[in-house]
């Protein structure tokens, strides 16, 4: 038997009176790429910030890497090693690249007050430490720009590869991704495919919510169809497209 | 590489001259000016301190404060409090004549009780929207205001609007401050000595903000400015954090309270009003919020208005109507009202804008070097 | 008994004022999501120019029946007018800066406008003058004048006025439309800046109003009124729950009864410890507690930081 990366179990979402998420359930696997697709409004990115602790579910059940959440906190979240980037990029626009990077360490090292203060030896290795991870992970990404370019200086491309480059600073086990591919050419896409294959041949798990169909058919293991804030199919591509509740969902939203 | 350590010179040289001209100022400024400017100097120093407090809390963590100078009053008042003969006043037969601790004790603990009133105002106020920290600082400068105004009755611990005074000046190894002394055969006047010692906290506060800038810490504290949500998706611990800024500003004010406290042997809360904190803010916004010496050239700069003000604006008017329509003290509140306004309209870098924005200009030069 | 009674009068008045000025804070949070720092300031000005004008006009030999409404429209067409102005210069061209910008420019408007009061009227206190009869009246034991009783009427006047054109108008649908989402509201045609500016002016009329209520109620206006006034003002749009209409109208009242009541009985609590000099201190500690506590408010939804 995989084991069970992340669990959820009958997770809910309100807000007010309306209804995001019912009863949601799934899972995912150590080691996979899982896509998460759905019409426009269908909870995608309501589950995905459920997942990432920016929302509180009001019910079901959180597990991840073997523990429980009751009210998952976006920073014990990613202390736990759950990275995300943001559907429209939210960078620190006016700190470098590598600043930017090196704050996605910040979970991963310690130095305190007094480290900054005193500045002894074992900050100093850290500090270098963090730099020279930074570093890496801006060239592992693609970001041939000057590291120290400020984020809202590079280009869309960059800015999105450099979103993600943060996020693995925190050392994730799971990467979730917020429409990494919304805004980029073909070219770009391609380059993405091969970036998250790469990621996941680490041994980190994917995690992401797509519009492009393709993409997510081309890369996924599995995939899990939301429609009304409610799971309708889950399974690998081939079998969920096939699904006739997927294909009616579609065609019910592209009727609008 | 010869260009590189030109570069390196240079910058030694730039240094030197530097420290020595700041050495030589009080000389400089007794000769050209009259000792009254020494003084005014030193006050300038003093603020220098809290606005890089402040930069802290503002320029790196992003959050208002529209209530600083309460903490420097809470820094003041431990002195004037217990580095005076007052407490007599409250407690007769505890204290016959005071009670007249050294400087040097009082120093580290006002710094921790403005430090905690720092914990108790953010922590309720820090999970919610920065707004509410702006507002219940605002706030919190006006009621100590009040408290410093009343607790002279039934028990007289503040000694309401008349303030405290005859407050202790304060001593290195056993040399008292507020008396001319000789070294090396060099006569230092007191406000000369109190120069120097405002020099020495100064450099350490712009020491400290320099490790913490380029600190883990630091860098944290500009990921909530720049956007506190993606900070939190990073692991960062916004809360514990904002706090952490928040009480450090408000103990470098505890700190500069005490300085202001026994360099001016008598405190009362009029020292403490609300325009104290908008000028100390107006100096960071105008000088450049993050960027330490941006901080220090608008402290100095928004210090020796008044001055400069009371020097220029006052002849001027008597000049061209015969008598003062606009007094100097509401136009310096004017002047940096408008500051405010047209600054974070126009430049919100302020003057001097922090490093980043410079190397942003120069992207390609720093990273050679680098 | 009677102190008691006394002082919940007291109480209502002053929360009468409380609850005019709260609104104004909510209304602009509501819209713009922004704390308009400047409002106790528009209140101070109200309050100055209705006195002005009132002074001006009984020298002229006007009726006060006629000058008082009438400087009280002019005191609200200058202060709809400052409203606009400040919206217009110091938070329109930061609607999408970083947050602290517009903090940063509504304390430098608040300083300007103290400071522009203190050139223009001075540092002293003006009394106001004493225009009607403002005849005493006995319940209970306790004192309640027409000028208190003109207040408190006035201002559930306004509100009940306010209510009727948020919800029953088509401007007060598109301000609650741009309260809502403000992008959706654009998409719907909904004039957004008409809307906030219009907002803008009637927060501040109803500040003028209350510039003068409170400049009536104690016979005096001074340029630095404001200040307190608009923290407390603040407060009681908090307690209530900020963005909330009626819980602005809820916490002013509320705030004033418990500050007139907490200085009427603060001597008895603390022992004669502390006086009724302190209660202007109680506003802060409420404001505390409420965020402590209850941060949305006693009728307001969360408030918290939205994603």
């Amino acid at each position: 038997m995989t084991p069970h990366l992340l669990k959820l179990s009958g997770i809910g979402k309100q807000f007010g009176g309306l209804s995001a998420l019912t009863d949601v359930s799934l899972h995912i696997n150590a080691g996979e790429i899982y896509g998460l697709i759905g019409p426009n409004g269908a909870g995608k990115t309501t589950l995905f910030n459920v997942i990432t602790g920016l929302y509180q579910a009001n019910s079901g059940e959180f597990r991840f890497n073997g523990h429980s959440y009751q009210t998952p906190k976006p920073h014990l979240l990613a202390q736990a090693g759950i990275a995300r980037t943001f559907q429209n990029i939210r960078l620190f626009a006016n700190l470098t690249a590598l600043e930017n990077v090196m704050i996605g360490c910040h979970v991963r090292t310690h130095a305190g007050v007094f480290g900054a203060l005193l500045r002894n030896k074992a900050t100093r290795t850290e500090e270098r430490a963090s730099m020279q991870r930074a570093r890496e992970l801006l060239r592992y990404v693609g970001i041939d720009k000057p590291a120290q370019t400020l984020a809202k200086n590079l280009s869309y491309g960059e800015q999105r590869r450099l979103e993600i480059a943060r996020a693995l600073a925190t050392e994730p086990l799971l990467l979730a991704l917020d429409e990494p591919a919304a805004g980029m050419n073909a070219t770009e896409t391609e380059r993405l495919k091969v970036l998250l294959q790469n990621i996941r041949a680490k041994g980190i798990t994917v995690m992401l919510i797509e519009h492009d169909v393709k993409l997510i058919m081309g890369l996924c293991d599995r995939v899990a169809v939301l429609d009304y804030g409610r799971k309708i199919a889950e399974g690998v591509p081939d079998e969920v497209r096939g699904n006739p509740a997927v294909i009616a969902a579609y065609l019910g939203a592209d009727d609008e | 590489m010869i260009n590189y350590h030109k570069y390196l010179n240079n910058n030694r040289f730039i240094l030197f001259v530097v420290l020595v001209s700041v050495l030589l100022l009080p000389f400089a400024t007794d000769a050209l000016l009259g000792r009254g400017w020494v003084r005014i100097v030193d006050f300038a120093m003093l603020y220098i301190m809290l606005a890089l407090g402040l930069n802290i809390v503002v320029g790196y963590a992003g959050l208002l404060d529209l209530g600083y100078i309460a903490f420097f009053a809470v820094g003041a008042y431990c002195y004037a409090l217990t580095g005076s003969p007052h407490l007599a006043a409250a407690f007769p037969l505890l204290f016959p004549d005071g009670l007249h601790l050294s400087f040097w004790i009082v120093l580290p603990l006002a710094a921790l009780l403005a430090g905690g009133f720092g914990v108790l105002l953010g922590f309720p106020t820090l999970r919610l929207r920065g707004d509410y920290l702006a507002i219940v600082t605002l706030g919190f400068g006006e009621i100590i205001r009040i408290f410093m105004n009343n607790l002279n009755a039934p028990i007289n611990l503040t000694n309401g609007p008349q303030g405290i005074s005859r407050i202790d000046p304060i001593t290195v190894a056993g040399v008292s401050l507020n008396r001319t002394q000789e070294i090396f055969g060099i006569e230092l006047p007191s406000v000369h000595l109190y120069f120097y010692l405002f020099l020495g906290f100064a450099a350490l506060v712009v020491f400290v903000s320099h490790r913490l800038e380029k600190s883990r810490i630091g860098r944290a504290w500009m990921a909530i400015r720049e956007d506190e949500i993606a900070a939190s998706a990073m692991g960062i611990n916004t809360r514990n954090l904002k706090l952490l800024a928040f009480a450090m500003g408000a103990m470098f004010g505890g700190v500069s309270g005490t300085l202001f406290a026994g360099f001016q042997g008598f405190v009362s809360p009029e020292s403490f009003s609300l325009m104290e904190s908008v000028m100390v803010l107006c100096m960071v916004v105008l000088g450049g919020m993050g960027n330490i010496y941006g901080v220090i050239l608008g402290g100095l700069m928004l210090a020796l208005l008044p001055e400069v003000l009371r020097h220029s604006v006052v002849p001027l008017q008597q000049a061209m109507f015969g008598k003062t329509i606009i007094d100097p003290e509401s136009l310096r509140m004017l002047l940096f009202g408008t500051a405010l306004i047209v600054v974070m309209l126009y430049r919100p870098a302020g003057l001097w804008p922090s490093r980043v924005r410079r190397r942003e200009l120069a992207t390609d030069e720093t990273e050679q070097i680098v | 008994m009677e102190i008691f009674l006394q002082q919940i009068i007291n109480g209502l008045v002053q929360g009468s004022v409380y609850a005019l000025v709260a609104l104004g804070y909510t209304m602009v949070y509501g819209i713009l999501g922004l704390i308009n720092f400047a409002h106790g300031e528009v209140v101070m000005v109200g309050a100055m120019l209705a006195l002005s004008a009132l002074t001006a006009m009984t020298g002229w030999g006007l009726s006060p029946l006629l000058a008082l409404p009438l400087s009280l429209l002019l005191a609200m067409a200058g202060c709809m007018l400052l409203g606009y102005s400040i919206e217009r210069i110091a938070y329109r061209p930061l609607r999408h800066a970083p947050r602290l910008a517009p903090l940063i420019t509504a304390i430098g408007v608040s300083i300007v406008l103290q400071n522009l009061a203190m050139m223009i009227w001075g540092r002293e206190y003006h009394a106001f003058p004493q225009l009607i009869a403002n005849q005493p009246h006995h319940i209970a034991g306790a004192i309640i004048n027409d000028m208190q009783i003109i207040i408190i009427i006035m201002a559930l006047a306004i509100m009940a006025g306010l209510m009727v054109v948020v919800h029953r108008t088509r401007l007060g649908r598109a301000m609650r439309a741009v309260a809502e989402n403000q992008h959706a509201a654009q998409l719907m045609g909904v004039d957004v800046n008409r809307v906030i500016s219009i907002t803008f002016m009637l927060g501040s009329a109803l500040a003028a109003v209350a510039g003068l209520m409170v400049s009536a109620n104690y016979g005096l206006a001074h340029y630095y009124m404001g200040f307190l006034l608009g923290l407390k003002a603040f407060t009681a749009a908090v307690l209530g729950g900020i963005g909330n209409l009626r819980g602005a109208m809820l916490g002013g009242l509320l705030l004033g009864l418990i500050e007139s009541l907490g200085a009427g009985y603060i001597g008895d609590l603390t022992g004669g410890f502390m006086g009724s000099q302190y209660q202007d201190v109680f506003a802060f500690f409420v404001l505390i507690a409420v965020l402590v506590f209850r941060p949305s408010g006693l009728l307001g939804e969360r408030l918290a930081e939205r994603a």
